[in-house]
C-alpha cells in the first residue's frame, strides 16, 4: 500500500538508470543519513557510539571490501584480516613519516599498500580456484602476521610491539588518539565509509563489476566473450583489498587506539567472512546487515542476563554466544543461504503487494 | 655473497657436521606431520563422501579429546571413558546429519563449507561450557599407552624416540590400512565410494545417503578421536589446537583433497618440511617460520601443481 511505485514514471534514461529509482526508496536513504550524521552525534550516548556504532560501521567497510572478492568476483578469502593489518601499518608508518599531513588523507593512502599486497597474493587466483584458493589466502594472513612481529620497523621499534596512535588533527578538529570525542570519530568514519560504499555501488554498476561477476558466474564463459581474467581477478583482489586495508586503518585509528597482531588474526578473517555470508553474498546492503547482526549479538546476549537479572559469569556468557553465533549460522544458512539481504528484498516483494494477495 | 652462503651452504654444512641432530629433527617433523596426516585424513573422509570441506574437523578433534578426559574426571574408568567418548563422536554424527546435512542437500560448496565452521563455533563454545575452558592432560598411562623413551646410537650421537611418538606413528599405520580395508572390501565402504562417485547415481540404485552421511561423520569422528589422544598425550588438550588443525589445508592441498594416500605423505612432506626450515633456515629471518611454512610451500606448490600430489587431474568442461 504505501510502498508502490505504481504511477512513478521515468521519463529520461538518467531517471531509469537511479540508484533507487523508487521514491520511497529515495526518502528512505535521505532518512537514514540524516539519522546518522545529525541524530546520532546529536543525541547518542557514547557508550552506544563507541562501542556499537563506529565498530560496526568499521566492520561493515570490511565486509563490504571482502564482498567484492567473495561475493561480487566469487574468490573465497580468509586474509581480510590480515589485509586490513597491511592498512593500520601502512597508515601507522605514513603519520610517523608524514605528521602533518592529514590523517584522512593518509588513511585513504594506506589502502593503496594493502591493495597493493593484495594483489600480489592474488596471482595465484588465476591459476587456483575454489578451496584451493582459500589456503593461498590462508598463507598471506599467516605470513603477513609473522611480518607484524618480526619486522620491528612496522611498529617504530616499540618494547610493545604494538602500534599507538599518535594524535593527530583534521580541520581543526582533534580527530585520533585518546583526546578525541567519539562523535568527532564517528563522523569521520561514518563519511568514509559512505563515501566508499558510494564509490563501490557505482564500480559494480560499471564495467569493472560486470566483468567481476561474469568471472564469478563461469569464468570460461566470461573468458571466452572478452573478459580478461588477469584483468578482472588483480582488480577485483586490489579493489577488495584497498577497501579491507582502509577499514584496518580506521580500526586502529578510530576506534582500538592502540592494535597488536592479535587484532588482525585468522579470527577477524572469519568475522568479516561471517558478515558477508549472513548479509548477504554479493550484495551491498547486506554486508551493512551482515555487520549489524554479528557485531550486535554478542552484545544483545550479554545484555540479556543483566536485563533479566540472572547471576551468570562473564565467561559463560561469552561461551554461550559461540553457541549461538554458531547455531544462528547454521540456522540462517539452511532457511535462507542468500542471508538477510534476500530475505529484505523478499519483505519489499509483500509490502509491495500488501495487502492484496497478488 | 655472505647471505647466499648463508641460505645455500650453510644449513647443509650443520647438517653434515651434526647427522644425529639431523635425524632428530626429521624424527620430530615425521611425529607432528603424522598429526598432520591424521586431522588431514578426516577431512578427506568427509570430503570423499559428500563433497563437504568440514571445516569442524580440527575442532571435533579438540571435543573427542576433551570428552575422553571429561568422562575420565567424573570417575569413569578409562576403557568406558574411550567407549563413551566413541559413543559422544557418534551422535556428533548423527546430529550432524540430522540437524545440518539433511536440510542443506543441493547447497553450494561455499554455503556447506559455511554451514561447517558455523557447526565448529558452535562446538567450541558448547565444549568450553560442558568441559570447561582451561587446558587438560591427557589421560595416557591410564590408556596404556607407553611413556617411557628410548635412546639409539646413531652417526657418533644419539637419537631419542619418544614411545608415544612411535605409538602415534603405529596407530596412524593401523588406522589407515582399516580405513583402506573399509572402503575397498566392505560395502558400506563401498557405498561410499559410490556416493562420493555420483549422488544421484547412488541414489538411484537405492543406496540412501543419510546413513552413508552419519557413517563418514563417525569415521571422521574416530579418527578425530585417535588424533586427539595423540596430539594430547604430547602437549596438552586446549582449544589452541584448532589454529594447528589449520595446518591440515596445506596438507590436503599437497595430497590432494580426495586422496588417502596423499594425506599421509602431504603430512610428512609438511612437517618434516616444516620442522627442517625451522631448524636450519629460522635463524636467518628471526625465527617462528614454523606459522606459515606450510602454506606458503603449498602456495607455491599450487602454482605448479592445482590439484595436488594424488589428486585426480582436473578437468573443466563449459
Amino acid at each position: 500500500m504505501i510502498y508502490r511505485e505504481a504511477g512513478q514514471f521515468k521519463t529520461s534514461y538518467k531517471a531509469d538508470m537511479a540508484k533507487f529509482p523508487i521514491l520511497q526508496d529515495r526518502i528512505a536513504i535521505w532518512i537514514y543519513l540524516v539519522v546518522a550524521f545529525v541524530f546520532i552525534p546529536l543525541f547518542g550516548s557514547d557508550f552506544f557510539i563507541n562501542s556499537m556504532m563506529i565498530p560496526f560501521l568499521i566492520f561493515a567497510l570490511a565486509a563490504i571490501g571482502l564482498n567484492v572478492l567473495t561475493g561480487y568476483t566469487g574468490q573465497i578469502s580468509l586474509g581480510t584480516g590480515a589485509f586490513m593489518g597491511v592498512g593500520a601499518y601502512a597508515c601507522y608508518k605514513l603519520t610517523t613519516i608524514f605528521p602533518d599531513t592529514n590523517i584522512i588523507l593518509l588513511v585513504l593512502a594506506s589502502g593503496l599498500f594493502s591493495a597493493g599486497i593484495g594483489m600480489i597474493f592474488g596471482l595465484p587466483s588465476l591459476r587456483i580456484k575454489g578451496f584451493y584458493l582459500v589456503v593461498t589466502t590462508l598463507a598471506a594472513q599467516f605470513f603477513l602476521e609473522w611480518v607484524f612481529i618480526r619486522v620491528p620497523w612496522l611498529y617504530n621499534y616499540n618494547d610493545s610491539g604494538a602500534i599507538e596512535v599518535p594524535q593527530r588533527e583534521a580541520f581543526g578538529f582533534i580527530v585520533t588518539g585518546p583526546a578525541a570525542d567519539p562523535s568527532v570519530r564517528y563522523l569521520v568514519v561514518l563519511s568514509l565509509v559512505v563515501g566508499i560504499t558510494w564509490v563501490t555501488s557505482n564500480l559494480l554498476r560499471g564495467h569493472t563489476g560486470r566483468s567481476w561477476m561474469m568471472i564469478r558466474d563461469m569464468d570460461i564463459a566470461a573468458e571466452l566473450v572478452g573478459v580478461r581474467p588477469l584483468k578482472a581477478k588483480l582488480s577485483s583482489f586490489a579493489i577488495s583489498s584497498y577497501i579491507a586495508g582502509v577499514s584496518g586503518a580506521l580500526l586502529v585509528f578510530f576506534w582500538l587506539g592502540a592494535a597488536e597482531v592479535e587484532s588482525f588474526d585468522v579470527n577477524h578473517s572469519f568475522l568479516v567472512l561471517f558478515m558477508v555470508i549472513i548479509g548477504g553474498l554479493g550484495s551491498l546492503l547486506g554486508s551493512f546487515l551482515g555487520a549489524a547482526f554479528i557485531w550486535m549479538l554478542p552484545i544483545v546476549i550479554r545484555a540479556i542476563p543483566r536485563v533479566l537479572g540472572l547471576d551468570i559469569n562473564a565467561s559463560t556468557v561469552e561461551q554461550l554466544n559461540f553457541v549461538i553465533l554458531g547455531a544462528l549460522i547454521i540456522f540462517f544458512l539452511i532457511v535462507e543461504p542468500h542471508g538477510l539481504a534476500r530475505l529484505w528484498a523478499i519483505a519489499k516483494q509483500k509490502l509491495r503487494i500488501w495487502p492484496f494477495p497478488y | 655473497m655472505d647471505w647466499l652462503y648463508n641460505i645455500v651452504v650453510d644449513p647443509f654444512v650443520q647438517m653434515g657436521a651434526a647427522p644425529d641432530f639431523l635425524l632428530q629433527v626429521l624424527w620430530e617433523g615425521f611425529v607432528t606431520g603424522t598429526l598432520y596426516a591424521l586431522i588431514a585424513l578426516g577431512y578427506v573422509l568427509i570430503f570423499k563422501a559428500s563433497g563437504v570441506f568440514n571445516f569442524a574437523q580440527g575442532i571435533m578433534v579438540v571435543f573427542a579429546a576433551l570428552s575422553l578426559v571429561g568422562f575420565y574426571e567424573a570417575g569413569v574408568p578409562a576403557w568406558l571413558a574411550l567407549i563413551l567418548a566413541l559413543g559422544v563422536m557418534g551422535l556428533l554424527a548423527v546430529g550432524t546429519e540430522r540437524l545440518v546435512l539433511r536440510h542443506m542437500v543441493n547447497q553450494d560448496e561455499i554455503i556447506l563449507f559455511m554451514a561447517t565452521i558455523g557447526l565448529s563455533y558452535f562446538l567450541i563454545g558448547a565444549g568450553e561450557l560442558i568441559f570447561g575452558g582451561e587446558t587438560k592432560s591427557m589421560i595416557t598411562t591410564e590408556l596404556g599407552l607407553p611413556t617411557g623413551s628410548t635412546v639409539i646410537d646413531v652417526a657418533g650421537g644419539i637419537l631419542i624416540l619418544q614411545h608415544i611418538d612411535i605409538a602415534a606413528a603405529v596407530i596412524a599405520g593401523i588406522l589407515v590400512a582399516a580405513l583402506g580395508f573399509f572402503f575397498s572390501k566392505t560395502r558400506i565402504g563401498r557405498a561410499l565410494r559410490a556416493v562420493a562417485d555420483d549422488h544421484q547415481a547412488a541414489l538411484s540404485v537405492g543406496i540412501s545417503l543419510n546413513q552413508i552421511w552419519a557413517v563418514v561423520w563417525f569415521a571422521a569422528g574416530i579418527v578425530a578421536l585417535a588424533t586427539g589422544i595423540m596430539w594430547g598425550a604430547r602437549s596438552d588438550v586446549s582449544f589452541a589446537l584448532q589454529i594447528v588443525a589449520l595446518k591440515a589445508l596445506p596438507v590436503l592441498i599437497l595430497g590432494g583433497f580426495t586422496s588417502i594416500p596423499g594425506a599421509i605423505i602431504g603430512g610428512l612432506i609438511i612437517g618434516m618440511g616444516e620442522k627442517l626450515f625451522e631448524v636450519y633456515w629460522g635463524g636467518l629471518m628471526g625465527g617462528g617460520v614454523e606459522g606459515w611454512f606450510a602454506y606458503v610451500l603449498a602456495l607455491i606448490f599450487l602454482l605448479f601443481r592445482p590439484q595436488g600430489l594424488f589428486g585426480e587431474k582436473i578437468i573443466e568442461r563449459v
